[in-house]
């Protein structure tokens, strides 16, 4: 049965975002769709991984989920109230971020106070003689030392950094955080702890998370479910356990393999496929992935695939075989 | 318990930035020596009324053109002699700098705050509103400051009040070009972002994120408009369009000399050193602050 729609903390009905870019003088401007008709829904207390290369849409999908932009189509909601209805303010009590570079992340010009005292201060919440206690509280949550109160980003480790914008991001007590890659910037040392204090938080304040990385190897640490964008869309949306043993989409399938390079210095990955990432203003008819499928057949570049259902899992090839769970063109002899 | 991890992140060891500034400022000689002065100035215009052995207005025309103690003539009851006035040149001198001061301390308040509002403007929101403020920039840059000074003094007349606000409005471009562009460096920063997240509008956002990040720049932009104002002041005045006698202004004295310039150098020696000594010491300041708030980027 259907959750009740206050029940859902964060849902995507039909989103797009198109921008228009300029090509030039005496040329029809472009349109841009940076996430295209996206649907999704965050169950409360669960880890979302959203995955995707670089310039997939992941961010500009952040930017809707914080209401920091308004989808050109369709609605954001939280505990089933739209964005549109609600101004900023209300929307940064519900969901907040934590962003990948904890360098760019906070002013430099700030103290760990004044930067942790900020969400207080804009959303005039309680009384000013107790915003300290709250800050103590906070930051004595996000295991960092209270000596570092009054210390500048400047004198502090990444780490240090990393837990300073968690407890920003936490002091209003928000239902929903967005972690936009919140570990790549970080030493490998540091990223697992950032990663342990992430899931305890989540215990502790009954967080739902969604994190968005490009590496595989966090979102499956993390997340319970998982969704995989290529160029706007969400391609595969499914479990966990079952993205990692079962893969059903063939881009799903090509960055799994793509993540099995032992080298962390490669950052991205790079993924084994054939062509180039296409240009976003001038997409594949069709599917969108049919250039650089390796299972792609004629009617791809003819026919946009239509979404599939599969217990708990969501695909977009229409060349998949939810009986068998093999690719039609496998069959073939 | 939570973050019990963090045992292992040491206690940072690195002082604070106000600290960190504080001891390149010490270390940085031509800071230094360049404050040194502009404080000797700044104490001088301050104190010009007990300082000055004469009024520098009373004319005494018995003891005209008097030549400084260090030259044959010359007497301590006269340190830098007199003008062609009889009136005592010290005396003249320490309230030339308040007018200079002043004219530089006026017109940088005018045109810093015009030009760091629409540089701060432009550079955040840019598009149309950029473009249309490049365009005003533009308009600005292609206008010679020393023509429209002086076409605008003469339809209005000179006087201290006009000589500040015609520089005020026309010095500004050089703020909002410096502004503009670091303002387009951090507005897309992660922290500008996290401030939008939390719900703060964008007049706070600029005020409270924006400026302290581009305040070090419009200290360095500050002090150099600052001397260049002093220099346009002392250029009008000498070509008798700025401050008006019987003003005790740097550049009317240049100007008062110039006919003495054969037999009585010292008329255009003395405020010109002054002068000198001024703009130098704003321009070293101005550089030494760069080099303290940004160590990288000295070459």
């Amino acid at each position: 049965m259907e959750p009740a729609a206050a029940q859902i903390p964060l849902e995507l009905k039909g989103v797009s975002k198109v921008y228009s870019v300029s090509r030039g003088y005496f040329k029809k401007d472009g349109q841009l769709h940076a996430v295209k008709k996206i649907d999704l829904k965050l169950k409360s207390g669960e880890v979302l991984g959203l995955v995707g290369e670089s310039g997939c849409g992941k961010s500009t999908l952040a930017k809707l989920l914080l209401g920091l932009i308004a989808p050109s189509v369709g609605e954001v909601r939280v505990h089933g109230q739209s964005y549109a209805s609600h101004d900023r303010i209300w929307i940064s009590e519900r969901i907040q971020p934590v962003f990948q570079d904890p360098h760019s992340s906070l002013n430099p010009r700030k103290s760990v106070r004044e930067i942790v005292t900020a969400p207080l201060r804009v959303h005039k919440s309680g009384d000013p003689e107790n915003w300290d206690k709250r800050v103590t509280e906070t930051l004595d949550l996000v295991g960092l030392p209270r000596r570092l109160m009054d210390s500048y980003p400047s004198q502090m480790s990444g780490g240090q950094r990393q837990r300073v914008a968690i407890a920003r991001a936490l002091i209003l007590r928000p239902r929903i955080v967005i972690c936009d890659e919140p570990t790549s910037a970080l030493d490998v040392s540091v990223q697992s702890q950032i990663l342990n204090l992430l899931m305890d938080l989540r215990k502790e304040l009954s967080l739902t998370y969604l994190v968005i990385s490009h590496d595989l190897s966090v979102i499956e640490h993390i997340a319970d479910r998982i969704a995989v964008m290529y160029l706007g869309r969400i391609v595969e949306e499914a479990p966990a356990r079952e993205i990692f043993s079962r893969p059903r989409h063939p881009y799903t399938k090509a960055l799994l393999e793509s993540v099995l390079s032992p080298n962390p210095e490669l950052g991205v990955p790079d993924v084994h496929l054939a062509g180039e990432f296409p240009n976003p203003l001038e997409p594949p008819t069709g599917c969108s992935f049919h250039p650089r499928c390796p299972m792609a057949q004629g009617d791809c570049s003819g026919t946009e695939p239509q979404e599939r259902i599969e217990g708990e899992a969501r695909i977009a090839c229409m060349h998949y075989d939810s009986g068998g769970g093999q690719f039609m063109a496998d069959a073939k002899p | 318990m939570i973050g019990v991890s963090n045992r292992t992140e040491p206690q940072s060891l690195t002082k604070g930035p106000g600290r960190q500034l504080f001891e390149r400022a010490v270390h940085h000689g031509g800071f230094i020596a360049g404050t040194a002065i502009v404080l000797v100035v700044f104490a001088a215009a301050i104190g010009a009324g007990v300082l000055s052995p004469y009024d520098p207005y009373i004319q005494d025309l018995g003891s005209r053109l008097i030549p400084p103690v260090w030259q044959d003539g010359g007497s301590w009851k006269h340190p830098l002699g007199t003008d062609h006035l009889g009136r005592d040149y010290i005396s003249r001198l320490l309230h030339g700098a308040r007018i200079s001061l002043l004219i530089g301390c006026v017109t940088v308040a005018i045109s810093g705050t015009l030009g760091t509002i629409l540089g701060l403007v432009a550079g955040y929101f840019g598009g149309r509103v950029d473009a249309a403020i490049m365009f005003l920039i533009t308009v600005r840059l292609s206008m010679p400051v020393v023509l429209v000074a002086l076409a605008i003094v003469a339809i209005f007349g000179g006087s201290l009040t006009i000589v500040m606000i015609v520089l005020g409005l026309l010095l500004w471009d050089r703020f909002a070009v410096v502004i503009r562009s670091s303002t387009q460096q951090i507005r897309d920063l992660d922290y500008i972002t996290s401030a939008r997240a939390l719900g703060c509008s964008t007049p706070r956002i600029i005020a409270s994120e924006v400026l302290p990040n581009v305040l070090n720049n419009l200290i360095v932009v500050a002090t150099l408009e600052m001397a260049h104002a002093i220099t346009l002041e002392a250029a009008l005045s000498f070509l008798g369009l700025g401050v008006q006698p019987p003003l005790p202004s740097w550049g009317l004295m240049v100007a008062e000399g110039k006919d003495m310039l054969l037999f009585d150098p010292w008329l255009i020696a003395i405020p010109g050193c002054a002068l000198f000594a001024l703009i130098f010491a704003i321009n070293l300041v101005g550089d030494g602050v760069r080099d303290i708030t940004a160590p990288e980027s000295r070459s």
